[in-house]
């Protein structure tokens, strides 16, 4: 069984911590990524630095640049995952990625980096099921899980094509707009993931806005297997940054707050 | 070829959530191309509102200059004073048919921004454009011009603080509202369908060119010359002449120099990449990243292009060249005083370039200038650049 497999047999729901490699620093990524599985990440989410984030908020696109600003490399985000799989031999860890990173190692390549850096997932945030294609056979062949994505406006159909080539688990977008935190949670999470979970058998994990000890307890009483919490924590090391103790304390506090809002439910 | 690509280009490289716009995009444009009324409005709305169509205008003193039979097309007459209208009417009007209530558009120079408040004032769609902080104070005048059509300029201040980070800004608004929203694309960039629509609404220029150039010289010219940035007014005139034996010459930006880091001439001397929603030629470096741009012409400062161009490049179909910042500065001091029309920087690049094209021409060869836009928003700049000086 894969380590991502495992985790979810084993732990219902769970908590997956994000953070941008090489924020805010190169060597002191590592030191984020520790604090955090200390502090009880289930699943670490490593993003790749990328010049133009999308996807992201204001937040974590700040930490892109932080990142690239300290110079970091794809290179670097492989070697924290290393760092990473070294630190906690059975922790799963997927690689968050725009595609142009990928494409420009070429997709072959990339996975297999991915993978001898001990990496379980990657999840590619701007290649749809379309697109997908020109990556699926790397995936398959050095035995990486490729995270699909569906959001709100993601039609039946459309979930059956993704669903049809996903593994590992599925990130359910909770709201229509880029990553970071909301006052608010998102009122139709309940119905997605209710309609995700009759394509499919595997763990849904519900991201974007997820901010607070109660927004995490609402997504899993929403039935979802999975909660991933990125901007609340990403802002914690912008806050912190001339203060590496603090920021430490800060994470972990945030993190223990968070998972507070967990209840262990039966996998059904 | 799929559909969406041109060759192996193009595509739709976005997050998720954006995918149900682009679908609904897709299927709303190929309504209004069969819907005689949108063909009407729009035919109206180019014809009696925007000035369509173009002079194509014989330059006497420029061809005795150059040796060659030149003609300039005159976007630089359109309302607004450059090509953009011609896509923002366009893609507002089938705003309206969708049904979408805001419009919201990124700009660089600020022309697109301008057309774009022009149609959502012209069709009641309230409009927003997303321009990096750094545009706003390069730009003051067409922030103030928008702001008078009605529209609220949002300053951003992330990444470089320029055009791309401006289409990344408006691509998150899009994402977030996309109920409500039409994202209002300024050139032949990003997702398909986006490249594809802004083709088409640009076609007219090249159209209108074709014809007229035969009614005048009863044949095609030798060669068709525009700038590019993202390549919508060089697509728009080069589309309707790529079946006929006419040379097409896409010129871009090419800054302090093409051996320097600081141009923006993606095709001449990017690599293949996917940026903002689409595979195409792209200035990156080594990981992927994509790199700082720079060109005198606003409009030209941006690191990828329209994946069509990339087809055409790699066809041989269209030939790039680069012109400096030096090169299109003479030009733009040239135009004004040899035919009285003041270009755009950006158009200045293409009339850089017709100065060497026309070495080749023999006095009967038909040299055809795409003027995509007029330079009374660069007289500033130049001054400045000039130390006030003409
Ligand atoms: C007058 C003019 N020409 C050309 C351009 C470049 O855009 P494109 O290559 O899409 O025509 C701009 C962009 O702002 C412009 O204002």
């Amino acid at each position: 069984m894969s380590r991502i497999a495992g985790l979810f047999a084993r732990k219902n729901p769970v908590f997956i911590g994000f953070t941008v490699a090489g924020d805010p620093g190169i060597g002191a990524s590592s030191g984020v990524a520790k604090t955090m599985i200390d502090a009880g990440v289930d699943l670490l989410e490593v993003a790749v630095p990328y010049s133009d984030p999308v996807a992201d908020g204001p937040v974590i696109e700040r930490a892109h640049v932080r990142a690239l600003r300290a110079g970091t490399t794809p290179d670097d985000a492989f070697a924290l995952v290393r760092e990473v799989r070294g630190y906690a031999p059975a922790l799963p860890v997927v690689l968050f990625t725009y595609y142009n990173i990928v494409h420009r190692r070429g997709p072959e390549r990339f996975f297999s980096e991915a993978a001898a850096a001990g990496a379980d997932g990657v999840l590619i945030v701007d290649l749809p099921v379309e697109e997908s294609g020109e990556v699926a056979p790397y995936a398959a062949r050095h035995g990486i899980d490729r995270i699909a994505l569906i959001a709100p406006t993601t039609s039946p159909e459309r979930q059956h094509a993704i669903l049809s080539g996903a593994s590992g688990f599925v990130y359910l977008i909770s709201l229509e707009g880029v990553t970071g935190e909301r006052d608010r949670l998102s009122s139709g999470i309940a119905g997605l993931v209710g309609a995700v979970r009759e394509k499919t058998d595997l763990p849904l994990a519900v991201g974007f806005g997820v901010s607070r000890p109660e927004h995490v307890a609402a997504v899993a009483a929403a039935g979802a297997n999975g909660v991933i919490v990125g901007s609340a924590l990403v802002r914690l090391i912008e806050e912190h940054s001339s203060d590496e103790t603090g920021m430490h304390e800060a994470l972990a506090t945030a993190i223990i707050a968070l998972r507070g809002g967990l209840v262990p439910q039966s996998r059904t | 070829m799929k559909a969406g690509r041109y060759g192996i280009y193009g595509g739709q490289y976005v997050p998720e959530t954006l995918m149900s716009a682009l679908i609904e995009l897709e299927e709303t444009y190929a309504r209004v191309l069969a819907d005689p009324e949108f063909s009407r409005r729009l035919s109206w709305y180019l014809h009696e509102y925007a000035g369509r169509e173009t002079a194509l205008t014989f330059c006497e003193n420029l061809s005795r200059d150059l040796g060659c039979r030149v003609y300039l097309k005159r976007e630089d007459l359109l309302h607004g004073g450059a090509h953009k209208l011609n896509n923002t009417l366009g893609q507002a009007l089938m705003a309206k048919f969708m049904g979408k209530r805001r419009l919201i558009a990124e700009t660089g120079a600020g022309q697109h921004g301008v057309a774009t408040a022009i149609a959502g004032a012209a069709l009641g769609l309230p409009v927003e454009v997303y321009m990096g902080e750094v545009d706003t104070r390069r730009q003051a005048l067409n922030v103030f011009r928008m702001e008078l059509l009605g529209a609220r300029v949002v300053p951003v201040a992330s990444g470089t603080r320029t055009l791309k980070d401006a289409i990344n800004a408006a691509m998150r608004d899009w994402v977030a509202n996309l109920r409500d929203t039409h994202y209002l694309l300024g050139s032949c960039v990003g997702p398909h369908p986006f490249p594809r629509i802004v083709r088409d609404f640009q076609s007219v220029i090249g159209e209108e060119a074709r014809r007229q150039v035969l009614e005048r010289e009863g044949r095609l010219p030798d060669t068709v010359v525009a700038c590019v940035g993202g390549g919508s007014n060089a697509i728009g005139i080069f589309y309707p002449f790529v079946n006929d034996d006419v040379a097409l010459v896409g010129v871009e930006a090419g800054g302090e120099g093409l051996d320097t880091d600081r141009h923006g001439a993606s095709l001449s001397r990017g690599s293949v990449g996917v940026f903002q929603g689409a595979l195409s030629y792209l200035l990156q470096d080594a990981d992927g990243q994509a790199l700082e741009t720079h060109s005198v012409a606003a409009g030209l400062d941006h690191p990828s292009v329209g994946p069509e161009h990339a087809m055409l490049k790699d066809s041989g179909r269209v030939r790039y060249e680069a012109v400096t910042d030096a090169e299109a500065l003479a030009a733009f001091r040239y135009l004004s005083r040899t035919e009285g029309i003041i270009p755009a920087l950006e158009s200045a690049h293409a009339v850089a370039y017709a100065l060497r094209a026309a070495e080749d021409l023999d006095k009967d060869g038909i040299l055809v200038v795409n003027l995509s836009g007029r330079g009374d928003k660069d007289v500033a700049d130049v001054a400045n650049l000039h130390g006030g000086a003409a």
